[in-house]
């Protein structure tokens, strides 16, 4: 396939797992009180599972090249998006596709994931963030904000179809481009048109800004000791309002830094 | 024997012991090295069709040839491996270095003389099964009747006859009439070792389904369906990934079969279809390591597994080239790694511990750094003696008991 360029996108994400880690351990030897002092934004779960979501997406999307997509794989991948939009959808947090001015938005909301690898049971004793019966309650609360802020880049109901058809059918992957979320629809038409050399070069044009994201995210949060799973350990939660509005300054910062890279 | 990406199978032969130290067994070397499978092009599909070798399996040895099968993801080839040490010399119609004979020239017969030559070890295709996989094989496995074996991709699984490649029958279909309805696939499947009209094959939603060929045509419907219900509280998005199994085998004695999740191996007894009898954790400290190994894929590796040849102990491989080993009657486990810098040859292994969490031991190894780039997904354990061959990236590495 790409095994090239599975290799390439691996050694990226492991350089980013890696640099992040480092960054929070230096960091967290600093400020070792281990209290709330200093917190200035927490990635709560809707955002990480929507960075998930999004990145599942380009998962499925990313391994249509040469060789046949491992079937495994994608079907994998796809029940665990249609987990996600599942849960969305009772959360309400399902929504049509906002314009969005950049397009580039939801690469933003590609905070770290670590958050979801803790089982519910671990969620809901309270160690690291609310539960999930808490951001219940929560939800509620900042549905107005969040629907104001255009957190969620969710793609229309219409999504999962194309998206399976477009996953196992391959001999038509024009037809279903049409519903997919409009930030990552730049991706998918690249792709599609571009010969195999340039979509590498598209390919690691998105990693490389993935990657200044995720460490300037990881520097904004290391602040705050947060950003992989072992720095959240230490905290309680902070309460809800003052980390949503923490996290629109923090989002409003990195939309204007988005924009600098993209356009550098 | 090993095959790779790109194609090729080598075999590996335990030499003669040496009569000097007649208490230390004999070394492996090559044996022989053929091309199995070529890369080619699906025009159909416009798609390549990669040459890697997915599985090699051997067929029980019936006289001085041997005989294996290997497949990639779409065609099966059975290998004849022999040995050629002698020449057959004093031929009638050709002269020695080949050239026919003008046969007015013969004047009296001679009978040939066979005369020794250096040992030639060849291998040659002597059946090609090819045209009967739409997804990509992931599995094959030789029945016990020596006569059949089967092949599965991710929907289908085919019955074949070793003699016959023109010919397959489906046993099992598991594809929906609608594509978008697909949600399950076909992982692994294997024979059961002694009763050949029994196999099991596992999903990736973690379920086993063992079947009866004597039952109907086609095994759609499974005789008994092995699953261990989900603990709720352990739930999480990862778990329907981390529950797909990636090998399934019988125990020798065929009474057990064992499992390979992403995080466990789970051993069954066939008698029990609703919990594993055994659950072994291979890298419990990768569990809040989940949404990074699925960023970078990891979380997709498939690891294999086997059993010791008395079925007391089991092996599988982890990340590191670390590879694991659980003793089922004492429950003791062991971590033991691949690779020349950790030791030398003849040398014993030292056990290897993961640092989970806390402080750090002298010559343990922490989470963090942990090379998921050096996986361990092959290994395999001499069916009489206490000898394993474990396979780290491109290097074969072959362990055995110390002889005291």
């Amino acid at each position: 396939m790409g095994e090239e360029e599975g290799l390439h996108q691996t050694q990226l994400l492991d350089t980013m797992f890696v640099r992040g880690l480092k960054r929070k351990c230096f960091d967290g030897e600093e400020d070792i009180e281990g209290t709330l002092a200093g917190i200035k934004a927490i990635p709560s779960y809707n955002l990480q599972r929507q960075s998930l979501l999004d990145m599942s997406l380009v998962k499925l999307q990313l391994c249509h090249m040469l060789v046949e997509p491992n079937l495994c794989r994608s079907v994998l991948i796809a029940n665990t998006v249609r987990q996600i939009q599942e849960e969305m959808t009772q959360d309400g947090t399902w929504q049509m596709i906002n314009t969005q001015s950049t397009g580039q938005a939801s690469l933003d909301r590609l905070v770290s994931t670590d958050i979801l690898c803790r089982s519910s049971r671990e969620q809901a004793e309270g160690k690291h963030v609310p539960g999930y019966t808490t951001y219940n309650k929560d939800f509620e609360g900042d549905q107005a904000q969040d629907s104001s802020e255009t957190m969620s880049t969710a793609s229309s109901v219409q999504v999962p179809r194309n998206l399976q058809s477009n996953v196992w059918e391959m001999e038509n992957p024009q037809e279903n481009k049409g519903n997919f979320q409009k930030s990552l629809d730049q991706i998918f038409e690249t792709l599609e048109n571009k010969s195999p050399n340039s979509v590498e070069d598209l390919f690691s044009e998105v990693d490389n800004s993935y990657y200044d994201l995720d460490t300037m995210l990881t520097g904004m949060m290391s602040n705050s000791k947060m950003g992989h799973c072992d720095g959240l350990e230490t905290f309680s939660s902070p309460t809800a309002t003052a980390s949503n509005s923490n996290c629109k300054s923090d989002l409003n910062e990195l939309d204007h830094i988005v924009e600098i890279l993209v356009e550098s | 024997a090993t095959g790779d990406k790109g194609g090729r199978v080598v075999i590996f032969q335990r030499e003669q012991e040496n009569k000097s130290r007649p208490h230390s067994r004999g070394e492996y070397n090559v044996y022989s090295t053929f091309q199995s499978h070529e890369p080619e092009f699906d025009y159909l599909k416009s798609l390549e069709i990669e040459e890697k070798i997915n599985k090699i399996r051997w067929l029980p040895q019936q006289n001085a040839a041997h005989f294996l099968l290997s497949t990639n993801d779409k065609t099966i080839k059975l290998w004849k491996i022999s040995e050629r040490d002698k020449r057959a010399e004093g031929y009638n119609l050709k002269d020695e270095d080949g050239r026919l004979r003008d046969p007015f020239r013969i004047t009296a017969l001679r009978v040939p003389i066979l005369k020794p030559m250096d040992l030639m070890v060849e291998a040659s295709p002597r059946r090609i099964f090819a045209n009967a996989h739409t997804y990509h094989i992931n599995s094959i496995s030789v029945n016990s009747d020596h006569e059949t074996y089967l092949s599965a991709d991710d929907l289908r699984i085919n019955l074949w006859h070793l003699e016959i490649t023109d010919r397959s029958f489906n046993i099992v279909d598991i594809k929906p009439a609608n594509m978008e309805e697909l949600t399950e696939v076909i992982t692994a499947a294997e024979f059961h070792p002694h009763h050949c009209n029994v196999f099991v094959y596992s999903s990736s939603k973690g379920t086993i389904r063992l079947c009866d060929m004597r039952s109907s045509a086609l095994c759609d419907r499974h005789s008994k369906f092995f699953e261990e219900p989900e603990d709720p509280s352990s739930r999480s998005f990862f778990s329907e990934i981390i529950s797909s199994i990636s090998d399934v085998k019988f125990s020798h004695s065929g009474r057990y079969m064992m499992t390979r999740d992403y995080l466990s191996v789970k051993v069954w007894d066939l008698n029990m279809e609703n919990r594993p009898v055994e659950t072994y954790q291979v890298h419990e400290y990768l569990r809040s390591k989940l949404c990074s190994l699925y960023e970078n894929d990891c979380i997709f590796d498939k690891f294999e597994c086997c059993w010791n040849g008395s079925d007391s102990a089991i092996m599988t491989g982890s990340y590191n080239n670390f590879f694991r080993m659980f003793d089922r009657n004492t429950r003791r486990d062991i971590t033991l790694e691949a690779s020349r810098e950790s030791s030398k040859p003849r040398a014993i292994l030292k056990p290897r511990k993961v640092c989970t969490g806390g402080k750090r031991k002298k010559d343990e190894i922490s989470v963090d750094s942990l090379d998921f780039n050096k996986k361990i997904l092959h290994t395999a354990w001499h069916p009489m003696e206490n000898i394993i061959a474990v396979a780290a990236t491109n290097n074969l590495y072959i362990f055995q008991d110390k002889i005291n």
